[in-house]
């Protein structure tokens, strides 16, 4: 299948590219914060450690992600790589969904390995749960930089690109929050600026609702709500999958 | 991953130069510098909930025990002899409902109110920090029943204010219904009336609730443990 060989061909960029290194580093610097979380709590120790290293384990795997994906797409451009692939007799489809597929398998292993050191803090139940959400946001990002990456012609307005969308999902809810506190004045402009914000969210995945360090210190949701967040996680990466094969369709070749 | 290097002892000796000259000034400097000390009564205005929240981006818990371990390192450490002495402690208490409305559920909060900042010797300060405890307490009484609690006892054996640390041990016995919560720390009233001395009544509650299981952290047992051990001393030395 030619769409799984652009898939391990991804897997083996990643590999050669040193970002197992880079992973594994990441993965280092959490256990060292977490040792010395532990010196500084008077309680709650197990809970600030599994907090602070989940948060910033997902972090790190979102950046490691993006940066990978845009740079290796942005490289494939400037090489004129990417024109050399599009004279092979292969359907537009295949070339950007076999990519894709390659980027994603690589977030479900750098997933895998930042939910095993969570193990030490929290039970295997809310651990897998918390890997399975950040290997989904994790697709998510690898669509949205993709998309980005071909899209955008530079490569720091791809990465801002996708740093701003990151930032703004993870954001929203709380923006949102405030927009409507029982502070917020009451006037026309204002509710015209908070239906404007109410759109924007529309437009974006909650991901202030997935991937929660809440899942690892006190329960996890109940198997409905979890399914509901990663279904909307599913059906935005569908729209960036499609926003992109549009994009990459409509490129000259 | 390979690249194509030239050998190090082909670089001219001025770059060698230049970069050991870069290294030693960048030492020289921030050993020059002052380390970060002891920060003093320079506690800033506590951000509001909503403030915490959206610079969280989505991760409340984590910053919110984040917020606490910066909390902590204000007008503390191993030199001071008077910890919190000149802290603000209504910029302290803004910070503390402010993490606490960011994690409801979290316990740090409400046990560094209980277990440090009211353990401040200046009895205005330390009314200042029970009260946070015992206005926070309605919220979600079966949780925040032990530094409640524990308010009640420094009430009663600090600021030697009986009718205070009843109120509080009445509000636990009124409010506090779950099973999770032990028998003695519902009928607390009884035990702040008794006249026993600070040193007994620790004994008792500390002893009670590792007993009762509701210790679980390792760190807070350890941290509690201490405490006992310097009312011990001080028990001691009278």
């Amino acid at each position: 299948m030619p769409a799984l060989i652009l898939g391990r061909l991804v897997l083996l960029e990643a590999r050669r590219g040193g970002l197992v290194w880079l992973a594994g580093l990441a993965l280092l610097a959490g256990l060292a914060l977490s040792g010395f979380l532990a010196q500084l709590a008077i309680t709650e120790g197990r809970l600030l450690q599994a907090a602070v290293v989940a948060a910033l384990l997902r972090v790190c795997a979102v950046f490691l992600l993006a940066t990978q994906v845009v740079a290796s797409v942005r490289r494939e451009i400037d090489d004129r790589r990417l024109e050399l692939m599009l004279a092979l007799p292969l359907s537009r489809a295949v070339q950007y969904l076999g990519r894709l597929a390659g980027f994603i398998a690589l977030g479900a292993a750098i997933a895998a390995l930042f939910a095993l050191p969570l193990l030490l803090w929290a039970s295997p139940a809310a651990v897998w749960r918390w890997g399975l959400s950040l290997a989904i946001e994790l697709a998510l990002v690898a669509a949205a930089a993709l998309f980005f990456a071909m899209s955008l012609g530079q490569l720091v307005s791809a990465l801002a690109a996708m740093a701003g969308l990151y930032l703004l999902a993870r954001s929203i809810g709380a923006i949102q929050a405030i927009a409507s506190g029982p502070l917020a004045e009451d006037t026309l402009t204002h509710e015209l600026a908070r239906r404007a914000l109410d759109g924007v969210a529309l437009l974006l995945p909650a991901l202030d609702r997935v991937t929660r360090s809440e899942w690892l210190l006190y329960a996890t949701p109940d198997g409905r709500t979890y399914v509901s967040l990663l279904g909307g996680m599913l059906i935005y990466l569908a729209l960036l999958a499609a926003a992109g094969l549009f994009d990459f369709a409509r490129r000259a070749a | 991953m390979t690249r194509d290097e030239r050998p190090l002892r082909q670089l001219p000796a001025g770059l060698w130069l230049a970069l050991a000259l870069a290294l030693a000034a960048q030492l020289a400097w921030r050993t020059h510098e002052a380390s970060p000390r002891v920060r003093e009564a320079e506690l800033p205005p506590a951000p509001s909930a909503a403030a915490l929240r959206l610079a969280s981006f989505g991760e409340p818990e984590a910053t919110a025990r984040l917020a606490m371990l910066y909390l902590q390192a204000f007008d503390y450490g191993g030199a001071n002899p008077t910890p919190y002495r000149r802290l603000d402690y209504g910029r302290l208490i803004d910070w503390l409902a402010a993490i606490l409305e960011l994690d409801p559920r979290s316990d740090y909060p409400l046990f560094a109110a209980a277990r440090v900042y009211a353990e401040n010797p200046d009895p205005a300060k330390s009314r200042l920090a029970l009260e946070f405890i015992y206005r926070e307490f309605f919220a979600d009484p079966d949780r925040r029943w032990a530094a409640l609690a524990h308010a009640a006892l420094l009430a009663k054996h600090r600021l030697h204010d009986l009718p205070l640390a009843q109120r509080y041990a009445a509000a636990i016995q009124r409010n506090a219904r779950s099973s999770a919560v032990p028998l003695w720390a519902r009928q607390m009233e009884v035990f702040i009336l008794e006249d026993m001395n600070e040193l007994e009544a620790a004994r008792i509650m500390l002893g009670g609730m590792l007993a009762s299981g509701a210790i679980r952290d390792p760190d807070e047992a350890r941290f509690l443990r201490q405490k006992l051990d310097e009312l011990e001393r001080r028990a001691a030395r009278k």
